[in-house]
């Protein structure tokens, strides 16, 4: 039997498809899924489902959640948000999730290195960066050309997280050599920087603009198209609960989980 | 004291059994991971990956702005001792609930809070930004500040206990002798005090040289004005492990370097 399934979880994996137990062939053994219920049908996932995501993830990530456990009952979706790099390093120290959704390809590669990844990849939204400026722009900032002003106070994100990484992208293409005066540990602390009103600009995702109400304001700009920010997500092959995992990213790329995604100010792929 | 329950102590060394294991096992607990740090440590890179501008930078930036933290907390942290421990003011007991909340504080509330206070929309940083200009956030001045708000009470309850503990007979004989009050504290109570004095700087200092929490929050983090060692410590776990465990070990160097050079001068109290 448990032959059966690995052979299954192979030919799985061989044609790329994400997870083992819900796409495996229908004669197979349902695989024991955590804690759920024996009562289930054969095919409906059961038991807690860990997902792992990036911070900018954590508005649309826990709305999908509460509806993918409307959908799946039996389910109880539990969500760790923090940076990317930082959730890839959980991931490859044992941190025992079922799936991985990163901000980068780059965060997300320590985790293929190390063949953590039950499965190649999917990217499932895109985010592209903004200006973000406090409400009223006391600073009168109008494009990336303001953040070479060294009058100005610049918050940037530091390079080793994907927004900084996508900030040397555009500022490259624009030519431009920026003036930070602070690298922000992650996205949501530049972001804070801005609602505060301590920094005149920062560049932060779309998303982050978007979801941070009245305190911010977003300017955008040619160059973003630049750094379009894949992001990849994954079910993890030490998944305890692989049938709840592939039906999650089944339910983040449905219409629904795009609709969802839309509405945070993600672009789809 | 421990010679009288001799029937109930280990006879060799005079501990307890039941609290020699739980001993033990903090000391286990507390030492472990020091040890990893040093088992895991890239010994054969170590020295590429501690040459680097950034990493100097860093070091530099967080011994400097460490001292002066602590010197700031010496001067004013001894009168504020010494109002806690000896002066008949009202409010005493408030007034040491207060300056002591920093100790217990999550190091990052104490960041939003200096925010809050010194930022540039702050409640005294604004006014100030509008007459002069000046902001406080991502200046090396933001990283000695956070890092005096969270270590000078270390440094406080440290002098007030040596003040409490000090015979005063020796400042009433001074007094009784001549001397003024402020001769009185500079002469004969600061000199009494001196090894407590010592003990809060030290751990003063050694809090400061930790600090990340309200530094990253209200001071920022770039190269050379805001980042210092723990900042690097961070952003190279990051990327690259080995560089972050190669930093921690010269952070746990300087800390056991500065602990047993003041051991000797300062800190053995009979």
């Amino acid at each position: 039997m448990i032959g059966r399934r690995l052979i299954g979880c192979a030919a799985a994996l061989w044609l790329g498809l994400v997870g083992c137990g819900a796409s495996g062939p229908p004669a197979s053994e349902p695989p024991g899924s955590g804690s759920g219920s024996a009562s289930a049908g054969a095919d409906a996932p059961s038991g807690t489902l860990t997902v792992f995501a990036a911070a900018s993830l954590t508005d649309v990530f826990t709305g999908l959640g509460s509806q993918f456990e409307a959908e799946y009952p039996d389910v109880t979706v539990v969500f760790s948000y923090a940076a990317s790099s930082t959730l890839a390093q959980q991931i490859t120290q044992g941190a025992p999730a079922d799936v991985f959704a990163s901000a980068s390809p780059t965060t997300m590669q320590p985790v293929m290195a190390a063949g953590l990844n039950a499965a190649a990849p999917v990217v499932f939204a895109q985010n592209t960066l903004q200006i973000a400026v406090p409400a009223g722009n006391p600073g009168d900032v109008t494009g990336l050309a303001d953040f070479t002003d060294p009058d100005l106070t610049i918050a940037l994100c530091a390079e080793q997280v994907p927004c900084g990484d996508a900030a040397v992208t555009v500022f490259s293409a624009a030519g431009l050599t920026p003036q930070p005066d602070t690298l922000e540990q992650d996205v949501r602390a530049a972001l804070t920087k801005v609602s505060l009103g301590e920094v005149d600009a920062a560049l932060v995702y779309r998303t982050d603009v978007l979801g941070s109400g009245d305190a911010v304001e977003g300017i955008d700009f040619p160059e973003a198209g630049e750094a379009v920010n894949d992001y990849p997500m994954t079910v993890l092959s030490a998944s305890p609960n692989p049938d709840a995992a592939a039906a999650w990213v089944e339910f983040v790329r449905s219409p629904t989980g795009e609709a969802a995604l839309a509405d945070a100010g993600f672009a789809l792929p | 004291m421990a010679r009288r329950h001799k029937a109930q102590v280990d006879g060799a060394t005079g501990v307890p059994a039941a609290l020699l294991i739980p001993a033990a096992l903090a000391v286990v607990f507390l030492v472990l991971p020091l040890i990893a740090l040093l088992v895991r440590a890239p010994w054969s890179t170590l020295g590429s990956l501690l040459s680097t501008p950034e990493v100097r930078d860093a070091l530099r930036l967080s011994i400097v702005s460490a001292s002066l933290a602590t010197l700031i907390s010496l001067v004013l942290g001894v009168p504020l001792a010494w109002v806690l421990a000896r002066s008949q003011i009202r409010g005493r007991g408030v007034l040491r609930a207060l300056v002591t909340v920093p100790l217990v504080l999550p190091p990052v509330v104490g960041g939003v809070a200096l925010l809050l206070a010194f930022g540039r929309t702050g409640v005294l940083g604004a006014p100030l930004y509008d007459a002069t200009g000046v902001s406080f956030p991502f200046t090396t001045t933001a990283v000695v500040l956070a890092q005096t708000f969270v270590a000078m009470p270390f440094l406080v309850i440290s002098v007030e206990g040596a003040l409490r503990a000090a015979d005063r007979r020796y400042e009433d004989a001074a007094a009784t002798l001549g001397a003024g009050r402020a001769m009185t504290f500079r002469r004969v109570t600061l000199p009494l005090v001196a090894p407590g004095v010592a003990a809060g700087a030290v751990l003063c200092w050694a809090r400061a040289l930790g600090e990340f929490g309200a530094t990253i929050t209200f001071a920022g983090n770039f190269p050379g004005t805001t980042r210092t060692m723990t900042l690097q410590v961070y952003l190279a776990l990051e990327t690259d492990p080995d560089a972050a465990i190669a930093l921690s070990l010269v952070l746990l160097a300087v800390s056991i370097l500065t602990l047993g050079l003041l051991r000797d001068r300062w800190l053995v109290r009979q």
